[in-house]
């Protein structure tokens, strides 16, 4: 297996994609002539050219629904945002047109759409451009949402996106662009939606988590276990469908767990699975559920309080350590 | 640091213990696991051990006293330790029926009122007490009785009868969880079976249902028909709250006894001697295989088709009635299960059986042939869905195929069926497998 960083491992699976099916187009700001803001669609203008590659003025709104509008003529759009903090812009087109049509069609309507991006924070780029929206779009039924944490899981999640006929939103880790892996050369490489992978066994205590979070997990697991803590590392991959049977089995393994997400706490994914295990689980738990979120501000650009904000591994592992009442 | 001692829940039903005898007297060295008590229970003598170690420095019950379940029944700490904070404080609510000198007194906050208290150097006193909070020590009991567990341990301490009260926590301020559990049932000999690994399967009994059954045999999940559901419903309202009808057959035992016979003969230089009950159980544990229904349990919400057979055999003693429990009684041989019911039935008469030998059975058989009883109805035990009652073997006069009156050893057999569960026609098909089995024993190894 060829090792590739994630950006890389994005462009090989659009480029496979639109390789396979001529339905397959890509636009968005600066996707064609500059390749892309972080270069995920080099050289895709060169292969494809400029009917398959759309470079877009600076319009969310407007290209959201451009190809929202495509995807109801039954083509299949993938709408690259220069970053998730844009796509604010555009969040009517997604919540309000592309997660609703097929219901509200009555199933005339297919949306095979996937809406692209880079999401979370990088390094001091303040508050508006430091974001972890997945939470919000996924609150939306109708829409798919899915958060690749590894090279691998870039390239399979996203060929799957593209092939799924339902709009899937696909969140990017804005600093896992140069992160290497191995990633399947294959050309149906294919991520199903709504699977889960554990990333690390563990029989003391799990953490789930997704996207950029995962290596955030893994090093705390990795520390812990030089103190004789087993850690298990749960990387949900897709938050919907949500892979929950995943969720059980690994509670039901060790009855203790820490939630990591990038974004806040209030109303956030972890939210949720703290109130699902609980539905479902209850007596499987032998303490509180804990979570590790950023903190409840809005990104400060300072750089010492920007990492006092974000999750760290020194965080998770203090959550674990309270967990595991050590 | 002090460990205080509670009456324990060393039976899955027990609510209360006598103690019987004091092992140790105050004063006397104590290590953990030692044997501090005899404990009478609603079903045997059990054995109280210590679960800390130093000197047994006060008891707060004498011999012959009663006390419920998470009472505080003595303390264990230091020779030199200061004792008095502890001396009235973190008993659960009821007090010890008898005479309990001390455990009466109010709340252990209110520090002070220890009555004897020596108090020597209260701030010193006071400090190693509270000061070593999260430790063993801290009784999970909090306030106003709420007990602080965790719901994975509420469920380990259900399976495996344990009151989470009399269980010390080693959590955060005294919250009971898993490990605490574990350890007790390791230290209390409970059914140590019941860990983690053992899935919701008792977890998920409805309270409302009459009976939530406790056996251990894994079952098959029946669903229930709405005809079921009428036919419980109607029934129970009829004759409740198990419906119970009975169904007599007699069986020829000249074969079984022949067999038994040539058996006890055989094996005689082993110490086989195997009784007519024996065979009984034997034929039943078959006869249950191909008649899953009456190897089940009703639960108000589906119907348990044990994949095992875990017959239930009364034993009448003293003070009552107590079913030793043989285990996969399908797969094991006469002879076995003839030492088995020997060694548990005279454990039972001394009261020495330990919980999981007298629970869990899956179906249960009485026998009264040796007192002369020649037919009665047993009752059955819930959650069971049947009880067979055995009666005496005896010469009948009987008329033969070939129209001819000929003596014959007969014993009549009653079985009790919970109708929610057993339709007669069911019951019927498996007195007749059980028939078949007893006149032609050799079907049994066939």
């Amino acid at each position: 297996m060829a090792v590739i960083t994630y950006r890389e491992a994005l462009n090989q699976a659009l480029a496979e994609e639109m390789e396979r099916d001529p339905d397959v187009f890509l636009m968005g700001e600066e996707v064609g002539v500059y390749n892309g803001a972080y270069k995920v669609s080099k050289g895709l203008l060169e292969k494809f050219g400029d009917m398959r590659v759309v470079d877009t003025p600076i319009t969310e709104l407007g290209f959201a629904g451009l190809g929202v509008g495509a995807a109801m003529t039954g083509i299949r759009p993938v709408i690259e945002f220069m970053t998730w903090n844009f796509a604010i812009l555009a969040f009517d087109q997604i919540f309000n047109s592309a997660a609703k049509m097929r219901s509200m069609s009555g199933g005339q309507f297919k949306m095979p759409i996937t809406f692209r991006g880079p999401t979370g924070a990088a390094l001091q780029l303040a508050a508006q451009h430091s974001q972890a929206l997945e939470s919000q779009v996924a609150h939306y039924p109708g829409v798919k949402v899915v958060v690749p944490g590894t090279p691998a899981d870039a390239k399979g999640l996203l060929k799957a996106a593209i092939r799924d006929d339902d709009p899937v939103c696909v969140f990017e880790g804005e600093m896992l662009y140069n992160l290497k892996g191995e990633v399947p050369e294959d050309d149906d490489y294919i991520i199903p939606l709504g699977v889960a992978d554990l990333k690390r066994e563990g029989s003391d205590v799990s953490i789930i988590t997704h996207g950029k979070m995962i290596h955030t997990a893994l090093q705390a697991a990795a520390q812990m276990e030089k103190d004789g803590v087993s850690v298990e590392v749960l990387d949900l991959r897709s938050l919907r469908p949500l892979d929950t049977d995943a969720i059980m089995r690994t509670v039901a393994k060790t009855n203790r767990v820490v939630l990591v997400e990038e974004g806040w706490a209030f109303g956030g994914i972890t939210a949720t699975i703290a109130a699902m295990i609980q539905e479902e689980a209850f007596d499987m738990l032998d303490a509180p559920i804990l979570r590790v979120t950023q903190a409840d501000v809005p990104m400060p650009y300072a750089k010492a309080m920007e990492k006092a904000a974000k999750p760290s591994v020194e965080l998770v592992i203090q959550k674990l350590n309270q967990v595991l009442y050590r | 640091m002090a460990t205080k001692v509670y009456m324990e829940a060393l039976s899955p039903t027990m609510e209360e213990g006598r103690l019987v005898t004091w092992l140790k007297a105050e004063g006397d060295e104590v290590k953990e696991g030692d044997v501090l008590a005899e404990v009478e229970t609603d079903k045997a003598t059990m054995e109280l051990a210590a679960r800390g170690s130093g000197v047994l420095r006060k008891r707060f019950i004498n011999e012959g006293d009663t006390a419920n379940v998470g009472v505080m029944i003595a303390i264990v700490a230091k020779a030199d330790e200061d004792i008095s904070a502890l001396e009235g404080g973190g008993t659960s609510a009821p007090a010890p029926a008898a005479e309990a000198p001390k455990a009466e007194v109010p709340k252990a906050e209110t520090a002070a009122p220890a009555a004897e208290a020596p108090k020597a150097e209260p701030a010193q006193a006071a400090a190693p007490a509270a000061a070593a909070a999260p430790a063993p020590a801290e009784a999970a009991q909090g306030e106003g009785g709420r007990v602080k567990a965790s719901p994975l341990a509420r469920r380990l301490a259900a399976e495996a009868g344990l009151q989470v009260g009399a269980v010390q926590g080693t959590g955060p301020g005294g919250r009971v969880i898993r490990r605490d559990i574990q350890d007790a049932v390791a230290r209390g000999g409970q059914q140590a079976e019941a860990q983690a690994s053992a899935p919701a399967q008792a977890a998920a009994q409805p309270a409302a249902a009459a009976v939530a059954p406790t056996t251990d045999a894994r079952f098959r999940e029946h669903p229930i028909s709405q005809m079921r559901k009428a036919i419980a419903r109607r029934l129970a309202q009829s004759i409740g709250p198990v419906p119970t009808f009975y169904l007599t057959v007699e069986v020829d035992m000249g074969e079984a006894m022949a067999l038994r016979g040539r058996i006890n003969e055989r094996f005689a230089k082993e110490g086989i001697k195997t009784s007519p009950n024996d065979l009984v159980i034997k034929a039943v544990s078959m006869a249950l295989r191909r008649h899953p229904f009456v190897n089940a349990a009703w639960t108000g919400d589906s119907i348990h088709l044990y994949e095992q057979v875990h017959i239930g055999v009364a034993v009448a003693i003293e003070e009552g009635l107590i079913t030793p429990v043989i285990r996969d009684a399908d797969r094991k041989g006469v002879g076995e299960i003839s030492a088995e019911v020997k060694e548990l039935a005279g454990r039972a008469r001394e009261k020495k059986l330990k919980p999981e030998e007298f629970t869990g059975s899956t179906f249960s058989i009485s026998n009264l042939g040796m007192f002369g009883i020649e037919e009665f109805t047993a009752i059955i035990n819930p959650p069971e869905a049947a009880i067979l009652a055995v009666g005496a073997i005896g010469p009948k006069v009987v008329v033969d195929d070939s129209g001819e009156m000929v003596v014959r050893q007969r014993m009549r057999m009653t079985l009790s069926c919970d109708h929610r569960v057993i339709d007669g026609a069911t019951g019927a098909a498996f007195l007749q497998t059980l028939k078949q089995y007893l006149e032609e024993p050799m079907m049994m190894v066939a």
